[in-house]
């Protein structure tokens, strides 16, 4: 009977332990490919999460749980799925002209928003990034706003 | 080869009168057509505030021309705008590719919209991997 309650304990520890030290150096963002397979095979307390599109990382902007890449603040909750706004409207043309279409992807800085804070996926980034910067040459956007 | 098609969109200081400015387009428009390109389109975007200063203008005169030609005539109407003293900026885009691209995005999304039968809709989708959409008015 000693045995029987200290094993589940020590079970539990143990399994704490490897999911503790798993989301350590995972939450260090992009290297939580190592650590990721770590994680599924101690406890599988965040194997549901990683299994989808794990390898790709230009998949649907940041990953649910606050490791891989979500580092914001140290968040660890679930963030609502972002949708690349390009693909859902069916947006083909993404031109330098439209500047009320670009600033929304530009932060007050004019600095261009990051692939993981707006959901935009890498084709459409890239396109965008660039219609960006030719309006920044045409003086349609800035290239630095107010300064910080 | 003329089949390339360019946007030039330039910016003219704002205290220019429109006759100069029009002087301006044509002297644009008879370079264009001497060098064997035709002018698609000229298009005045009026006074804007721009991002930030040019040669200490706050605002400027858009003007967009869509010209067809080869690369020289680009070389050789880029250089009489760094010539022409009231254009403060220039950028010039070659559009033909992403025009094609579009046109093919359309000429598929029509060929869906006429087979609605199944079967036919499913072969068109498989051709263009990420780019296949309904039309979607550009709000400019």
């Amino acid at each position: 009977m000693a045995d029987e309650t200290k094993a589940p304990v020590a079970e539990k520890t143990a399994a704490e332990t490897p999911a503790a030290s798993a989301s350590a150096p995972s939450s260090s963002g992009p290297s939580s490919g190592g650590s990721s397979s770590g994680g599924s095979s101690s406890g599988g307390s965040h194997a549901p999460h990683r299994s989808g599109p794990r390898d790709s990382r230009d998949s649907r902007g940041p990953r649910p749980g606050g490791p891989g890449g979500g580092r914001e603040g140290g968040r660890k909750f679930f963030r609502r799925k972002k949708v690349c706004k390009f693909c859902v409207e069916k947006i083909e043309s993404i031109n330098y002209k439209d500047v009320r279409l670009l600033a929304g992807f530009v932060a007050e800085s004019g600095k261009i928003v990051p692939r993981r804070l707006t959901g935009v996926c890498t084709p459409h980034q890239r396109r965008l990034s660039s219609a960006i910067k030719q309006a920044r040459n045409i003086a349609l956007l800035p290239f630095a706003g107010r300064s910080n | 080869m003329i089949n390339r098609t360019y946007e030039l969109m330039f910016i003219v200081r704002p205290d220019m009168v429109d006759e100069e400015l029009d002087k301006l387009i044509s002297t644009l428009e008879t370079a264009v057509t001497s060098t064997g390109g035709t002018v698609k389109s000229v298009e005045k975007m009026g006074k804007r505030r721009l991002a930030y200063t040019v040669r200490r203008f706050n605002d400027g005169m858009y003007i967009l021309l869509t010209v067809e030609g080869s690369g020289g005539l680009i070389h050789e109407l880029e250089r009489r705008l760094r010539v022409t003293e009231p254009v403060i900026k220039f950028i010039t885009v070659r559009i033909d590719e992403e025009q094609k691209r579009l046109d093919k995005i359309k000429k598929l999304r029509d060929a869906r919209k006429k087979a609605v039968p199944a079967p036919a809709a499913a072969a068109t989708p498989a051709a263009p991997v990420a780019e296949a959409g309904e039309t979607a008015p550009l709000a400019q």
